[in-house]
């Protein structure tokens, strides 16, 4: 068993950072330039970073499978970014931010992480306002505040619906900045096939060239990944098409252990699936939920008629609708966390009372909050958000109300990282999404551009330093290496097997596949027969995959069936350990619910005596069981206890 | 629905390229135009033929990774609308879509529908930011901003850099990416203090990247799927011409000292 040991400064919570800050060794100037730093994404986790440590001085080598940093998915994030700034004095402070988090998380996050990130969380809006970051101003001139689920104070900033990508403008233009002055090197259109080990150190990657095909050795001194959630194992999802797990898989298979993979959070407000040629799934903010209410018909007959479309829901009568949230939850309302939220629409359909052509739709209705503030009000609170659902809908949701249901959305779980976002491979660091460390078993929302920012700008550039402290003597790594030759070897060998399996099946026939048996048996609600199951199928899956599947066109050209088939072939082998760790996880928390493991009234039932621990899953090559290792989890300051949002 | 495609191939930059005519079948209105593009390359795919290459990402309008001239017009039919939002609805039963990679001197193509914007990236770089670094920053609430000064500066800044602009101008000019950014700073007290120099780098980058002239068609405010106005050309303009005299007032001024 690996001890697990998160390193945060032994002083008393409120005072870690500034200790570690006080005490953490720093490199002058002179050596900074002499250090190379490889960051693998340009999201906000991955541009902030590159473009602080090149700020700092140290040569860095940025890269992104997009054609710009700018689209990285960080871009698609709608609702806001929290920071305990209390400038609606509404009685937020920074431990009020940490404890929501904790508490959010539902007990299963670290408390040093999690209070660090409430304390820089101010920070990072000042900063995204001196880059311009044009966020939403009252008339006084002063930033405007919204509400998030999961919370009792105002403390999102915003721009309009498009949070994620003016942040992200910020964090590029910064990157941008920082490119012109020659201190980072954008290596764009490439995918990070293989992190690079020598004598136990990160010291690179490889990379292909997704434009000319060719294989690329990387070296320096630390490599970053910063390269999101793997939340497209699902297939359908909110992720980006090319969203993936590969770099992360490969730190894995490389010695770094991968923490809570089964902690996955299904967004309850997405427009509901429609159809099988169906690629993806779009999300509708969060946010909504400050002036929508979600109900459904309360009787069946209702919703049976609603869904033959016999009536709209206009015609059901007030005192003929279930407001379910605000019933089941009254101290929160509708702006219960997202786990919650998407339980309870799951609990509703699966009673019957779903609407939509399918069933497995709730009604998200304005109609009130049109009538209380006006239309105008409405429409520059969320006048993207509507247009977009319209488009995608065909359905005016000035007129009638939404239909949601909930999808995959974003992944908790990730590399394990230290205090330091150092992974278990030293001079290997994880920060953004890709670790596991700030949002325990469910995240909140406007809380994932807060922890990339916050990772990027203000955590990494300190904790870095002291490793790279130790690295000053080093000359600049060859990539000559024994160790380059062997992963490039690697890398070849595997591109060439997949385009040579000449199978019948497309890499789509059996991403689809996998996401079926995930989002069935490893989904929103999960059991022990059920996750067996799926062991059986993921394995069955793999076999077929390696003998079945086709991809047209070369190795060294322009080719997305093969970029395509290399994701895939990861995610199948996540999907085998995300099983494997929801069943090992005999308890239900946050985003994951085992059924075995609820209260009388189907809330989540936690067991702290036996799993208030982080899992932290270490590769054993070939198709060897994982080994499961645990990180324990210490409250010194919150008292876990049963969430309660009534 | 069924459609005949005729779309763009072309293998590589050097590839001379040309139209192919495809057809697909039972194509649920509410597909995306992606979808349908899905559907037909998972039907090459089964052939063993080369499946199209275009490209997406976010696939809800917001990334810019998308393009394509669709019947002509960049993203298709439709105002203010990406091609990956763009549903199958819009189109007639049994229409011929034509299927085309932007078409510009300074925006290469790569394969098919694809093409390297990379020339985007480096009018950024040429000065489209704050120069801030990330720390020893005032309080966020130091700078009051009039809120219609933050609110035209966000519908400057909701640019998405796809490129759609260049793409409908018969000149190609990039007037419209470059001026969104410089609106969206220059409209900001933050963005105010170097704007004099950003503007001019901009333009310089933009003039060297081989991109047109503006002749006021207003092709791009009437394509852009972000509905980004041509008032921002203007501003750029006049933002452009203070900077000028600015620095022929400084370049005096140095001259006397």
């Amino acid at each position: 068993m690996i001890n697990l040991k998160a390193g945060s400064p032994q002083v008393p919570l409120p005072e870690q950072w500034d200790s570690y800050k006080a005490g953490c060794k720093l490199v002058n100037p002179n050596n900074k330039r002499k250090l190379d730093i490889i960051v693998v994404g340009t999201g906000l986790a991955g541009a902030s970073a590159a473009a602080t440590l090149g700020q700092l001085g140290y040569n860095v080598k940025s890269f992104c499978y997009q054609d710009t940093p700018r689209r990285a998915h960080s871009i698609a994030a709608q609702g806001g970014i929290n920071a305990a700034k209390n400038y609606q004095n509404d009685g937020d402070n920074v431990f009020r931010l940490f404890y929501d988090t904790i508490k959010g998380g539902d007990y299963r996050a670290r408390e040093s992480n999690v209070y660090r990130l409430a304390s820089i969380s101010p920070e990072i809006i000042d900063l995204c306002v001196a880059q311009g970051v044009p966020f939403a101003r009252e008339y006084g001139g002063l930033l405007a505040n919204r509400s998030f689920g999961g919370t009792q104070v105002s403390r999102t900033f915003y721009a309009r619906g498009q949070t994620g990508q003016q942040l992200l403008i910020g964090a590029y233009s910064a990157l941008s900045r920082q490119i012109s002055e020659g201190t980072v090197k954008l290596y764009n259109r490439r995918d990070v096939l293989d992190i690079v080990i020598v004598d136990g150190k990160a010291r690179g990657v490889i990379a292909r060239n997704l434009v000319t095909g060719e294989i690329e050795r990387h070296s320096a001194h630390a490599v970053v990944l910063a390269t999101g959630g793997y939340g497209n194992v699902f297939f359908l999802s909110t992720n980006a098409m090319g969203s993936n797990v590969t770099p992360a898989w490969s730190a894995y298979k490389r010695g770094a252990l991968f923490s809570n993979p089964c902690f996955t959070q299904i967004h309850p407000t997405c427009i509901p699936v429609h159809g099988e040629f169906q690629s993806k799934l779009t999300l509708m903010s969060e946010s909504l939920r400050n002036d929508g209410r979600i109900w459904v018909p309360l009787d069946k007959a209702d919703a049976e008629k609603l869904r033959k479309k016999e009536i709209t829901p206009e015609q059901i009568h007030e005192s003929k609708r279930d407001y379910y949230l605000e019933r089941r939850y009254p101290a929160f309302g509708n702006l219960v966390p997202r786990d919650v939220a998407s339980r309870a629409a799951k609990e509703r359909c699966d009673a019957g009372y779903g609407v939509g052509s399918t069933g497995r739709a709730v009604f998200l209705d304005f109609s009130d909050a049109i009538k209380r503030l006006g239309r105008e009000a409405i429409a520059a609170r969320y006048g993207n958000l509507f247009q977009m659902y319209e488009q995608i809908v065909a359905d005016d949701p000035y007129q009638t109300p939404m239909m949601i249901y909930p999808a995959v959305h974003y992944t908790m779980g990730g590399l394990w990282v230290d205090y330091e976002l150092m992974t278990t491979v030293p001079g290997l660091y994880a920060i953004g999404e890709c670790n596991f460390s700030d949002h325990g078993a469910n995240r909140l929302g406007a809380s994932a551009l807060m922890q990339g920012l916050a990772d990027g700008y203000f955590v990494l550039p300190y904790t870095i330093s002291g490793y790279l402290s130790n690295e000053i003597h080093t000359p600049p790594i060859p990539t000559t290496l024994p160790e380059f030759h062997t992963a490039v070897q690697g890398v070849t060998d595997r591109l060439t097997r997949l385009k040579n399996t000449n199978g019948k099946q497309s890499v789509d026939h059996f991403h689809r596949n996998l996401g079926k048996i995930m989002w069935e048996y490893c989904g929103m609600a999960r059991n022990e027969a059920g996750l067996q199951k799926a062991l059986g199928l993921i394995s069955d899956l793999k076999d077929e995959f390696s003998t079945g599947v086709r991809i047209p066109g070369g190795l060294k050209e322009y080719n997305p069936e093969l970029e395509k088939a290399w994701r895939v072939q990861d995610f199948i082998e996540l999907g085998d350990l995300m099983v494997r760790d929801a069943l090992e996880r005999k308890e239900s928390c946050g985003g994951h619910f085992r059924e075995e493991y609820q209260t009388p009234d189907g809330e989540a039932l936690r067991n702290d005596e036996e799993f208030a621990f982080v899992s932290a899953w270490e590769y054993k090559g070939g198709t060897a069981t994982p080994e499961l290792h645990k990180e324990e989890l210490e409250f010194n300051v919150v008292t876990p206890s049963q969430r309660s949002y009534k | 629905m069924n459609f005949t495609l005729k779309i763009w191939r072309q293998k590589n930059a050097t590839d001379k390229g040309g139209l192919v005519t495809y057809n697909v079948e039972n194509i649920s209105p509410d597909s995306s135009f992606f979808e349908m593009l899905d559907v037909l390359n998972q039907q090459l795919i089964a052939k063993g033929e080369d499946p199209v290459s275009f490209d997406h990402d976010c696939r809800e309008g917001i990334c810019g990774t998308c393009s394509l001239y669709i019947n002509g017009r960049p993203h298709g039919p439709l105002k203010g609308t990406t091609t990956c939002q763009l549903h199958m609805r819009s189109f007639r039963n049994g229409e011929t879509i034509f299927v085309e990679p932007w078409r510009c001197g300074a925006f290469p193509v790569i394969k098919d529908l694809i093409v390297d914007r990379s020339a985007f990236d480096k009018i950024i770089q040429a000065g489209g930011y704050v120069s801030v670094n990330s720390g020893g920053i005032p309080d966020a609430n130091t700078i009051p901003v009039p809120k219609s000064d933050a609110d035209a500066s966000f519908d400057a800044a909701a640019c998405i850099g796809c490129g759609a602009c260049v793409a409908s101008c018969p000149n190609a000019s990039a007037m419209l990416f470059v001026s969104a950014k410089v609106s969206h700073l220059a409209l900001l007290p933050q963005g105010r203090v170097e704007a004099e120099r950003r503007v001019q780098n901009m333009v310089a980058a933009m003039d060297s990247l081989g991109f047109g002239n503006c002749s006021n068609t207003y092709a791009c405010e009437a394509e852009c799927p972000k509905e980004i106005t041509v008032a921002n050309i203007a501003r750029m303009n006049r933002e452009f011409l203070a900077a000028k005299l600015f620095a022929e007032k400084e370049k005096q001024i140095s001259f006397s000292l």
